[in-house]
This record gives structure tokens, sequence and C-alpha cells, in this order.
């Protein structure tokens, strides 16, 4: 070791003020501003109609709603991170719940296996998305509007006119889509469980940060020798696996499945993630973010009617919040690049 | 001491893309606890070299020894696993990510159950930063960091990789002097803790200044390795450039008339600073430089492509406006860009729509473009620079690099300009056609056109410039006369530190 270098060491973080940083910390998050509009439009909806909370239906509504959209909304989030987007998790819903059906009525599997194979079905039909993407070098947004119609298109060969009734499916499993425990309905409780997995995955693997690395620079991934391929394939299964059980959750919920089922959802979910502050272009932003998100777009198409706004303009108002949301993340990305900017001419 | 094996060594190392041999023969030893210049023109095929190193390509022939044993690297992971660090240019992290996550990305410490062990990491962070002293902030993210710093982090990284072969590609390239200084100390203190460090560097002052031997290599091959005690920057600067300027170059007697294009102290802060030039009627310029001098960005500014802070340009007796190339091209400027591929050419386009491009205003007269006024316009242009291709519906993007280049130079000619910037103009293309295009514009520049040339390659430039400019850091650090551009006296004004200009001579 040399003397040449006798510089002194970089300060450490003081702790007294620790528990003031954890609160600013917390203040600037973006989730903790989209939790913040989804209680405040909570607090005026039931202002104006108490039933939109207090009521059994309005409590249920309101929780048990979002889940099948929260369930895409984090597989959406997983691909965003990595610089791609899932268009096709809408189709892989519809392909799996009318797998699913059909595997009712033509067998006598037990719900268990046909939750399985449906889960399954999802991550197989995520894969070949993701190998698209990952071999062929074609960008995500192509290669899944693609199996977007193609997905839907088997389904509707498949289908025909055919719709499946609610009378098909094994009522344990419809009791279980309806019922609830400890007053949240269980396909929440299942929302939660898959989210607090996905964010200990996200935050505190490998798998997960290197997710954020491949969509922070994807040259650097590359130099810095990360299974790119690898990765990117995994997220699409997991988004495509994340589809499937959405599509089961669909079945349990709703009994009817007919060829139309999940068209558009997944606008959705690309827009629940946004407004989760899920950065278009990769790299940042949280799963939870994606799923309040979720939360925040259901929610406000239901109490749009309740505050009196017109049907017509409540398309318009969810889109103004996605864009305003983009406008703002902009905003606040070039904030904080100004600002490291300017730590670093100061230093 | 050859019976103990280098850190590093690489014997007769090839590697071809395509048609083009990169490497022919690259060879280098380097002893662990030394510090190692390795120096070449642009071309000469050290980045090539580095890649196979860090395990980015795969070398086609030779070996490549580490501690004598073999190695052959799939990837840049296997190359850091067995010790070899790489710091480029420019580093490449992950702008969203904190400066621990940069530095540990793809091998952090996990718990049994996969966990990432986000305090251990930090607390190494911590040390390796006192280590190099260095108050870079562990939890801020990359995004925003100079160069320097993230450099740096990339010094960290290999640290804490135990990294047994350090190579910097050209690290000082963007630096501060305060920050060559200490990046310096940097790598003196890795060579005491035995480490084998390459150093790239243009730089003859920081190279004899740092490193202990030198290895010079030429056109994709090994010259010679020396103790730095025992050469001269001149016999290096002669070695570097060693080759006769061949008659590849079939430079035309022009006359040379009035000026054309003048360019006066043109800066734009931290690109380049106070550039003045002028081209005068059937006069070729050469802009010479090394990578990342700023010529092309020069080039830009001048074209309208790029802003500038100050200074102007002058057309023809009538000055351009700045950040309008389309005002630019009506007044009478083309730009052929380096990347004729992404910049120059629609591929997926005829080649009769890419020659008639910037002219289609004025050859659709009702308002619509139609493909037998197109193809007439075309094929006069085609035709005079030999374009080779079946029919001028072949699509551009299938075209050979030089048939692409003299397509993009037909699009521009169609404007009918004065003058013509060309910034690497026979890069990528194979030698037979790299003398059809330097004819081509030697036949321009006696029909009175006046041409501003780019490039690094230095016998180009020599072998086709009436005059020659240097650049250096984003400073003009020499004007030479066609007798006075001697490969050396080119080489030396593009090394200089901009503090100390070089006899600059008027050439009027």
């Amino acid at each position: 070791m040399t003397t040449t270098l006798d510089a002194p060491a970089p300060a450490a973080p003081q702790p007294r003020h620790r528990a003031a940083n954890r609160l600013t910390w917390l203040l600037k998050q973006r989730e903790t501003g989209i939790a913040v509009a989804f209680i405040l439009l909570l607090v005026v909806t039931t202002a104006v109609n108490p039933n939109f909370l207090f009521s059994t239906d309005g409590w249920r509504d309101l929780t048990l709603t979002p889940a099948i959209l929260v369930c895409l909304a984090i597989g959406q989030a997983m691909v965003i991170i990595t610089r791609n987007v899932d268009l096709s998790v809408g189709s892989t819903l519809g392909l799996t719940a009318y797998l699913a059906g059909r595997l009712f009525l033509d067998t006598g599997l037990p719900v268990i296996v046909v939750v399985l194979i449906a889960v399954a079905a999802g991550a197989v039909l995520g894969l070949i998305n993701g190998a698209l993407v990952a071999f062929a070098k074609v960008p995500a947004l192509v290669i899944t509007l693609g199996t977007l119609y193609v997905y839907r298109g088997i389904m509707l060969e498949w289908a025909g006119s055919d719709r499946i009734n609610a009378s098909d499916i094994p009522p344990g499993l419809l009791d279980f889509g309806t019922g609830s425990f400890l007053f949240i309905p269980n396909l929440a409780w299942i929302s939660f469980a898959l989210l607090a997995v996905v964010i200990y995955l996200m935050r505190s693997t490998r798998v997960g940060r290197e997710f954020y690395a491949i969509g922070s620079d994807p040259d650097a991934a590359t130099l810095y020798g990360l299974r790119d391929k690898r990765r990117v394939l995994q997220a699409f299964a997991t988004s495509g696996a994340l589809a499937g059980l959405a599509g089961i959750l669909y079945v349990s919920r709703y009994g009817t499945i007919s060829s139309g089922v999940g068209q558009g959802i997944e606008l959705e979910a690309v827009g629940a993630a946004v407004v989760g502050g899920v950065a278009i272009f990769g790299g940042s932003g949280t799963v939870l973010g994606a799923a309040l998100g979720a939360y925040l777009l259901v929610t406000i198409n239901r109490a749009l009617p309740i505050l009196g706004i017109p049907d017509f303009w409540q398309q318009a108002v969810v889109g103004a919040l996605i864009i305003g949301a983009i406008v703002l993340d902009r905003y606040f990305a070039r904030r904080q690049h100004d600002k490291l900017l300017a730590e670093r001419e100061d230093s | 001491m050859p019976d103990t094996p280098a850190a590093l060594e690489l014997r007769d190392v090839a590697k071809s893309f395509g048609p083009v041999r990169a490497l022919r023969s690259g060879s280098l030893r380097v002893e662990a606890g030394s510090i190692h210049a390795l120096v070449g023109e642009n071309g000469a095929g050290k980045s090539t070299l580095v890649k196979i190193v860090a395990g980015l390509y795969r070398r086609d022939a030779g070996d490549y020894l580490l501690s004598g044993e073999h190695v052959d690297f799939r990837n840049t992971a296997d190359a850091k696993q067995a010790g070899v660090a790489v710091i480029y240019q420019e580093p490449t992290l992950f702008p969203d990510l904190s400066v621990t996550e940069n530095i540990f990305m793809g091998r952090q410490p996990t718990n049994r159950w996969g966990r990432i062990d986000r305090a251990a990491m930090r607390t190494e962070v911590v040390e390796l930063f006192a280590r190099l002293g260095v108050p870079i902030e562990p939890d801020r993210p990359t995004e925003g960091l100079s160069i320097a710093d993230q450099q740096l982090i990339e010094i960290a990284k290999a640290l804490s990789l135990d990294a047994r072969v350090l190579i910097m590609d050209e690290p000082t390239a963007a630096l501060s002097g305060n920050e060559v200084d200490r990046l310096m100390t940097v790598a003196r203190t890795l060579r005491d803790q035995g480490c084998a460090v390459v150093f790239i560097s243009h730089r003859f002052d920081e190279v004899f200044a740092l490193c202990d031997t030198i290895t010079v290599m030429r056109d994709g091959a090994y010259i010679s390795t020396d103790a730095i005690s025992e050469v001269t920057e001149d016999e290096i600067v002669q070695r570097l450039v060693g080759r006769e300027v061949s008659d590849l170059y079939p430079k035309l007697e022009a006359t040379v008339g009035k000026p054309l294009l003048e360019v006066k102290g043109l800066t734009r802060t931290g690109l380049f600073q106070d550039i003045s030039l002028t081209v005068r009627e059937g006069e070729i310029v050469g802009l010479a430089g090394l990578v990342g001098a700023g010529r092309s960005e020069v080039a830009q500014a001048i074209f309208g492509v790029d802003p500038y802070e100050s200074g102007e340009v002058v057309l023809d007796g009538r000055p351009v406006p700045p950040g309008d190339p389309r005002r630019a091209i009506e007044m009478g400027l083309a730009f052929v860009p380096e990347d004729r591929r992404q910049h120059g050419l629609v591929l997926d386009a005829p080649i009769s729509r890419n020659i008639t491009l910037p002219t289609s205003g004025r050859l659709a007269r009702t308002g619509l473009i139609n493909s037998a006024i197109e193809n007439r316009s075309a094929a006069d242009w085609a035709a005079r620079l030999e374009v080779k291709a079946a029919t001028l519906d072949t699509l551009a993007g299938t075209l050979s690099g030089g048939n692409q280049q003299k397509v993009v130079l037909a699009k521009w000619l169609s404007t009918r300009p004065k003058v013509l910037i060309i910034d690497e103009p026979t890069r990528g293309i194979d030698v037979g056609t790299k003398s059809e295009v330097h004819r081509l514009l030697s036949t321009l520049a006696q029909e009175g056109l006046g041409i501003l040339m780019i490039s690094s390659e230095l016998p180009e430039v020599l072998g086709m410039a009436d005059r020659v400019i240097v650049l250096s850091e984003g400073h003009q650090t020499a004007e030479l006369s066609r007798e006075e551009a001697t490969p050396e006296a080119v080489m030396r004004a593009a090394t200089a530190h901009h503090s100390t200009t070089l006899n600059v001579s008027e050439a009027s």
C-alpha cells in the first residue's frame, strides 16, 4: 500500500437526522404521491356519496375490482422496467380463461390442476413473446402487438361463438372468487401476496436488480456480462404467467367467458404502470407503484359517475391522468438530472 | 524475466469483421506490477485488441494467456471472473442505479435465500472509496456524475474484483488536469499492489510520465515493445505512422480561387473553442485530429445541425444562420455525415429516391413526385459517380459501403453545392472503392467545389488535402500547408495539449 492516497474517507451519513431523512425520503417517493391521490379520491367521492366506501357493496367493489388489473400491472411493470412492453396480456388472459373453462367443461380435472395449467400456459405464451424479442431483436412493441392479435385469433377460432357459463364452472371456484377473508376479498389477498413476492424479487435479488440494469442501459448490461437474453425471457414469462393467473381470477370472479374477455385490458395495465411511476423507457419505477396505479385507475373509473362527470368525459379523464403522469415524470427526471449535475459542480 | 509468466500475454491474435481485418497480428506482453503503454493511430487495432482481452469479442486466431495459462472467454463475465477489468473511454454505467449497485451489478453478495446484502455492499464501497481517496456518495444514482467520477467508479469496480489485469482505454481523453493526476495516482497505486496495468493514450506526456514499458501497434499489427527509458517520443511517433503515403491518393492539380467558406471563432463550450478556417474554390482542406478532438462537432455546427455559442459562418460572402441546415443547403452547403447508414441514406428506399431526396421540392412540379422524373434526374448523377447497381430501383441498404457513399455524394451533388463537408469519406470502404471516392473528390475540387474533409486516416488527409487543420481536444493546434504536413507534424499537433499551440503557420 502506498502512502499517496491519504485523502480523508468520505463522510459517513449523519445518524441523528435519520428519522427526518426517512420522512423526507418517504415524501419524495412517487408511490407516496399516488397513494395520496388515491386517498384524496376516496375522501372526496365518499363525501359526495358515503355509500362509495361505507356500504358492503362499495367496500367490496373498491377492494375486489382492481385485483385482476393489479396482477397484470405487476407483470407489465417488470417487463417495462427491462425496457420492453407486453401488449399481449389481454389476449393471454382471454385465452387462458377460455382454456380453463374448457378444461372444467370437458375434463373433470381438479381445480388446482386447472389453475396450474392456466398459469403454465400463460408462461408459455409469455416465453414466446420473450424469445421473439430477445432472439429476433424486434422491438417488443411490435412483437407483442402481433401476438395480441395472434393469441386472440387462436381464441376466436377455438371458441367461435361458444361461451362458457357460470353453471359450467365448479362452484367452489366461484365461491372463492366472490368470497372474502377478514373483510378483504380473496382475490385481493392473492394480488397482495403476489405483490409482496415481486416487490422482494425486484428489490432484493440479483434477478430483479438486473431487470433494472438492463432497462437502464442495455449496452452497459452487455459490457457487464449480464445474461440479458435470459432476463428478458424471464420478465416476459412472468408477465405471461401472471396474465394466466389473471385469467383464472377472471373465471372465478365472473364465471362467464366469451371470446371478448380481456380485450383492451393490456392498455389499462400499461396505463397503471405508467401512472404508478414506471418509466416507459425502463430502468426505474416499482411494482408497488404500478399496483397503486391500478387501484387509482380502477377507482377513478368508478368514482367519476358518482362525482357527476358525464360518461363521455370519463375516458378523457383517465387519458389526462396518464399524460399528466408522464409529463410529471419528465419534469421530475429533468429536475433530478439538473440537481445531480449541480451537485457535481459543487463538489 | 522470461521464466515467470507475464500477467497478460497475447500472441499473434487476429480478428476480422466480415472482409475487414481489424486486427492482423496483435501481440502484447504485460508483466505484473507494471504500467504498460499501448499506442497506435486510430484504426491500428488497439480497441479490437482490448475488446478481445475483455471477452467482448472472440479472437479468430492466436494465443491469449493469463499468468501463463491459456484462456478463452465467451463473454465479459468470464473475463471478469478471471481478473480482467477494462475501463473504457466512455464509462458504461447504469444511470438509474446507485453508485454501489453499479459497482456490484451481476455479482452482488447474497445470503442463502438469494437476498442481496446491501449493508455489506455499502461497507465495501465506503472502504474502496477511502482507499482511492474518492468523495463520491455511494447511494446516489450515477446519473449526472462527471466522466472522471464514472471512471473512478469503474476503477473501484476493478478493485473490488481483485483484478490482476486492468486495462484503461484512453481514460484521460475527457479529463481535466486535476482529474488526470488523480487517475495517475490511482494507476500507480494499483501497479504497486501487483496489478498489471495497460494504459492506452494518445498523449505522450502522460505515457512517458506514467508508464514503464511501451508497445506500438500499426495497421492491426504489433510493431515494437521497449522500456520507456530506452525510446524517445520521436522514435515512437515515427513507428506510429511509419508508412509511405501511397499512390492511393490521385490528387489532381486544381486552381485555388476565392474563399467560399469562412468560419470565424466558432465556439461551443466543452466541445470546441475558437475554430477559424477558410475553404477556397477548388481547394480540399483536411480537418485532422484524434477521435474525440471535436472535428465532427465542428462540421455539424458549421452545417447547422448542432448549435454553437459564438462565432460565425460565411458562405460565399453571405452569413449562414446558425442552426438551420435547410437554409445552409439552399445557400450551397452540403454535408456528408460520418455514419452514412444512419444519417445519410434512407436504406429502405431505392437509389433514385435517395439521390433526389434533397431536390424533390424542385422536381415535383405539380406537387407530386413522379418516379420517371426522379429516375431521369438520378440517372445523371449515378452515371457520373459510377454507382454500381443493377438498376436505380435497387434499395440503398443492399449496396456495398463504397457504393452507398457514392449515392450519398450523388444526393448532395444534385443540390449543386458550392462547398462540400465530408466526414470520414472512406470509413468502412474497401481499398479499391476508396481510391474511386478519392478520385471523385479530386475531380470535384478541380471543377471548383470547395471541400472540407474530416478524416481519421492520416494518409488520406496527407494524400488529399491542400491544407491541413489539426484539432486537439477542441482546440485548433496547427494549420499546415501541403508541404509542411508530414505525418510527424500532424500527429504531434493532434496529440498536443491545447496550452502548447504548435507552430501555427499561415498558408494563404
